[in-house]
């Protein structure tokens, strides 16, 4: 997969003739430094963008031969994200929240699923509390459980400690390490933080737009 | 269902309802729905009023008339008309009127005789009094049979007293009461001489009435507008020749005009609120949707299609739309109330009952205004790139800009041609608001332009203001159109209030002519003078008057046949009023040829008013023969005039230059304003000179001025309902860069400013869109109030520049102290805060 993008003046190649697979069920990282297409692939990967060459398959789906609408339903059914800037509704209380995706899925019971996550990230307390009033961890808190109550097969973490201390980040990925063991989604995560990287069983590293490195372990 | 995946219809509606309460609690709407509240509660609120305000304003004005409409016809009325009548369920009634000689005490006078049946008069009030002295009082019924009521030029001339006899035909009546005030007397000239009334009953028993003889059988017919409506559409239809239809605006043209003018402000007022509302509504919708952008994309994300997001959007905003709607139009329909009450004193018919159709335009114009501006941005935010929310600086789509506001400018534009009623009227506020719009952004991009190729010697404070207000373009682009467009409608609104009512009023002064003298012989106008100056009173001006029948256009014999119209026919069968004059009266402006010179003497020139030159088709260079006592006269029309009709003084249709028309026959007449304490010198002069006719025009008068007075008074309650309109729209055009404010201050306080700086930065930027703002706003409202006094409203008005000043430094002024209250949390919020909220 290559993705290039024009400034006007020169062309950008942000990746470059990267090529991978992932298994279902599997834990994998994406490590790389500022600027070496992490979120570029993410965003490839999630069809949150297009490529300029190349294509992505889901479950056999060709990502890209789907529409924009075709996509946003293969990530409903299938896709969960935690972002590194949360990304929670403002308007919306932390149920709320919750409750979005699976009220956009037609989910009956949106409600009790929505609670019933929140308390498993440890929000209980918490559920008409709007994101202002939350701390950074408990936002992220919020946002993973959002992630999971869809009961995505495929989970995207766009940096998900980037906005918070290390304390914090620390808790918020052996949330996500032990839901998705329970849950066996196939988790992506792009951190640039080699600790929290090696908590997956597969690392690929990225330089430069190319694929440098692919350790399992 | 494909278009919203696998949602039901119900399910999707539920959702947005849900989404709706969520954003409404979180305040997200509030803007919105008051917007739309105001917008949808002033539009009914004027228009409920302005309705009632025009349908009282023409009932009062039917009381001249003593009914809503009359038929006149030279022969007994058919059954047909009284059957429609009775249909439509009006209420109506009839009378015979007719020219009879009444006899008392061997005198016998010329009298105008009218026979009436029970009923009359249907509008306006009859009075009479039973003594001599006594007060006078409205009975509750006609003349009894057997006896008369008469007026006191009757009782004067013939010499009779409340309780004699006087002989009208073969019968005799006893002399019941004395008319001290009756409909009808006033609304038209031709019932000049003294009145008798006596009961329909009596009519056959006079045996006046023989073929032949010179009768009008009139009908009036009185009720609800659209019955009335429907009764002239069905006389209108079956009239014969010798019938007409006539209302109170054929019957006097003071009245019609001043109806016609008042409607005409009334109609601008709502035109103002309508673009007040408008520009609050597009604001407010423009903040909702961009705070919605990450909302969307966040969406996306989670699986929304975008089909999906659209129906939810375009559900929230209906359900909005609905809801505020109707809120505004209760609140219309309470304040319209008050605005009756206030007006009670000042009206003297009761108010009739507020129609429905106002709730229904409220409601459409609250619908138009909410989808026409939130539609295009809503379809715009269907293709926010779901990248959003991955990199934030992935901005609007590009039909945010200007673009998106087309269909809502469209909206508003058929708003405010729909709202004018008159295409001209409307057509010139459209003009005003597109041209202010345009010059207002392109003057604006220029300005920002020229200022920063300028700002770099200037202080920091400015130099950061006008790199903020040249990044954020596109909002500082409306924030300045929104802002002038507000402060436009709010100045022209002023300038209406004031200057152009108080030229209407001036046109009618206090003094305003209130008697006319009819019928002057030429050997009488030198003893008249001194009968006035015999009594201190300034003799007034008396105009030469000659009646002619117009017998050829350009040597074609002419005659009613010719015309379609009913007026031109009326004007063909009858003898026009033509007069001399060697300079133009002050009211009157030629608007084709121009006006005779002292050359001009004795040639055979006519100067024509406009109006009756297009009704009757009549040109500048066209020659008119007039039959005037047997002898013809031909003259070219060299010049057209219009004539202010409502300023009571003399004025002619037909004019010619001197030496043309002095040597046939005719008289002279005046106009002259008599105060109530002197209309003895009336009897006085009636008295020393029997021929001489005196028409009170006192009543229509009042009539005039008691409409500009109740338009002043519903001006002012709508100019309440525009401030605040107004000022919403200042708190959404501040507000509308809110977001970004706050996001730049918190930048700013992080790099080391003080909250001082801050502040200096943000006065400078709202000082510089309040000025642009106020400067368009002042010269695009002086231009549309000239235009409009000079095509429209028919007042005079002249372009004032201290205006511009003003609103230059209000404009600046107010925008800088509202964006200062309105950006205070700005200020305090610490910058922490706001890099988490936007993390």
């Amino acid at each position: 997969m290559t993705k290039q993008v024009s400034t006007g003046i020169t062309t950008l190649t942000i990746l470059q003739d990267v090529s991978l697979e992932i298994a279902a069920g599997e834990a994998c990282a994406i490590l790389g430094a500022s600027g070496s297409g992490k979120t570029t692939l993410l965003a490839l990967l999630a069809g949150l963008d297009v490529p300029t060459a190349g294509e992505v398959h889901i479950n056999g789906a060709n990502l890209f031969a789907l529409d924009e609408d075709g996509r946003a339903r293969l990530r409903r059914n299938q896709v969960g994200f935690v972002f590194q800037s949360f990304q929670l509704l403002p308007a919306l209380t932390a149920l709320e929240n919750v409750m979005l995706p699976l009220e956009l899925a037609g989910n009956d019971g949106a409600r009790e699923k929505a609670a019933a996550w929140l308390a498993r990230v440890g929000l209980a307390e918490r559920l008409e509390h709007y994101p202002r009033q939350l701390s950074g961890g408990e936002q992220q808190r919020v946002a993973v459980a959002r992630a999971f109550a869809a009961e995505p097969r495929l989970l995207f973490a766009d940096e998900p400690t980037g906005n918070l201390d290390s304390a914090t980040g620390e808790e918020i990925i052996s949330l996500m390490f032990a839901l998705n063991r329970e849950s066996r989604t196939t988790l992506l995560l792009v951190t640039h933080d080699e600790a929290i990287a090696r908590r997956c069983p597969r690392q690929l590293k990225l330089a430069a737009g190319r694929l440098t490195s692919d350790e399992r372990r | 269902m494909s278009a919203v995946d696998r949602l039901s219809a119900g399910a999707v509606l539920r959702l947005a309802a849900r989404m709706l309460g969520r954003d409404w609690r979180a305040g997200e709407q509030r803007v919105l729905a008051v917007a739309l509240i105001v917008a949808v509660a002033s539009l009914t609120t004027v228009a409920f009023f302005a309705d009632r305000v025009g349908r009282t304003l023409t009932r009062e004005a039917n009381q001249l008339l003593g009914a809503d409409l009359v038929v006149v016809s030279d022969a007994p009325i058919a059954e047909s008309f009284r059957s429609e009548a009775r249909r439509l369920g009006l209420a109506a009634t009839e009378a015979v009127r007719f020219p009879s000689m009444t006899q008392a005490k061997g005198r016998a006078l010329l009298t105008e005789v009218k026979a009436v049946s029970a009923g009359y008069p249907l509008r306006g009030k009859l009075r009479i009094r039973e003594g001599a002295a006594g007060p006078d009082f409205e009975p509750a019924r006609i003349p009894a049979p057997g006896s008369v009521w008469v007026d006191d030029r009757l009782l004067r001339r013939l010499d009779v007293s409340i309780g004699d006899r006087v002989a009208l035909g073969e019968r005799e009546f006893t002399v019941a009461a004395m008319v001290s005030e009756e409909p009808e007397s006033s609304a038209g000239f031709l019932n000049l001489g003294p009145r008798l009334m006596f009961n329909m009953d009596d009519l056959a028993s006079t045996a006046l009435v023989q073929v032949g003889s010179r009768v009008s059988y009139r009908m009036f017919v009185a009720g609800d507008m659209q019955d009335v409506a429907a009764f002239r559409d069905y006389a209108a239809r079956t009239i014969r020749p010798g019938q007409r239809v006539e209302d109170i605006r054929e019957a006097r043209p003071e009245i019609n005009s001043a109806l016609t003018r008042a409607e005409r402000f009334l109609g601008l007022s709502a035109l103002l609120t309508v673009i007040l509302a408008g520009v609050a509504v597009a604001l407010a919708a423009r903040r909702y949707l961009q705070r919605h952008l990450d909302a969307c994309a966040i969406m996306r994300c989670l699986g929304a299609s975008q089909t999906l997001i659209l129906t939810l959007h375009v559900l929230q905003f209906a359900i909005i739309g609905l809801i505020a709607s109707a809120i505004g139009c209760a609140i219309g329909f309470l304040c319209q109330y008050l605005l009756a009450a206030l007006l009670a004193p000042i009206v003297s018919v009761s108010l009739p009952a507020p129609g429905w159709l106002p709730v229904l335009q409220g409601l459409i114009a609250g619908f138009v205004l909410l989808l026409g501006f939130a539609l295009p941005p809503l379809i715009a935010l269907k293709k926010v790139p779901t990248l959003r929310v991955l990199r934030r600086d992935l901005g609007a789509p590009d039909s945010f800009g200007l673009s998106a506001y087309l269909l809502g400018g469209a909206a508003m534009s058929g708003l405010i041609l729909w709202q004018a009623q008159d295409p001209k009227l409307g057509m010139y506020v459209l003009g005003g608001v597109l041209g202010t719009i345009v010059a207002s952004a392109v003057l604006t991009l220029l300005v920002l332009r020229l200022l920063s190729s300028f700002s770099r010697g200037a202080g920091l404070n400015w130099r950061f203001g006008l790199a903020n207000l040249r990044r954020r373009t596109m909002g500082t682009v409306i924030q300045v159109i929104a802002l002038g467009l507000g402060m436009m409608a709010l100045i022209l609104l002023t300038l209406v209030r004031s200057d152009l009512l108080e030229s209407w009023q001036r046109s009618l002064p206090p003094d305003a002519p209130n008697r006319f003298l009819v019928n002057i012989q030429p050997g009488q106008v030198g003893e008249i003078a001194d009968f006035f100056a015999g009594r201190q009173l300034q003799p007034p001006a008396l105009f030469p008057m000659i009646r002619g029948r117009l017998v050829e256009v350009n040597g074609k014999p002419v005659s009613s046949k010719d015309y379609v119209e009913d007026r031109a026919r009326r004007l063909i069968d009858r003898e026009f009023n033509l007069s001399w004059a060697e300079k133009m009266q002050p009211d009157n402006v030629i608007v084709a040829g121009r006006w005779f010179a002292a050359s001009d003497t004795g040639k055979p020139l006519l100067s024509v008013e406009e109006g009756i030159a297009n009704t009757l088709g009549l040109k500048l260079g066209d020659d008119l023969t007039y039959d005037i006592g047997g002898s013809r006269l031909t003259a070219k029309i060299s010049s057209l005039r219009t004539v202010d009709w409502d300023s009571f003084r003399v004025n002619f249709f037909v004019i010619a230059p001197p030496g043309v028309l002095e040597r046939y026959p005719g008289s002279f007449v005046t106009s002259l304003h008599l105060p109530a304490s002197q209309s003895v010198v009336m009897d006085e002069i009636v008295k020393r000179f029997p021929s001489l006719l005196v028409i009170d025009v006192a009543a229509i008068l009042a009539q005039v001025q008691r409409m500009m007075d109740q338009v002043v008074r519903a001006i002012e309650f709508v100019f309440l309902f525009s401030l605040a309109a107004g000022l919403l729209v200042l708190f959404a055009a501040v507000s509308s860069t809110h977001d970004e404010r706050v996001f730049d201050a918190a930048v700013m306080r992080t790099l080391g400013a003080a909250s001082a700086q801050l502040r200096a930065v943000q006065v400078s930027e709202f000082l510089l869109i309040g000025a642009l703002a106020g400067l368009f706003a002042a010269v695009g409202a002086t231009v549309v109030g000239f235009v409009l006094a000079r095509q429209v409203l028919n007042v005079p008005y002249s372009i004032d520049a201290w205006v511009w000043l003003v609103g230059l430094v209000a404009g600046a002024t107010g925008v800088a102290i509202a964006g200062l209250l309105g950006t205070a949390k700005v200020l305090r919020t610490p910058p922490m805060q706001v890099f988490r909220a936007s993390a």
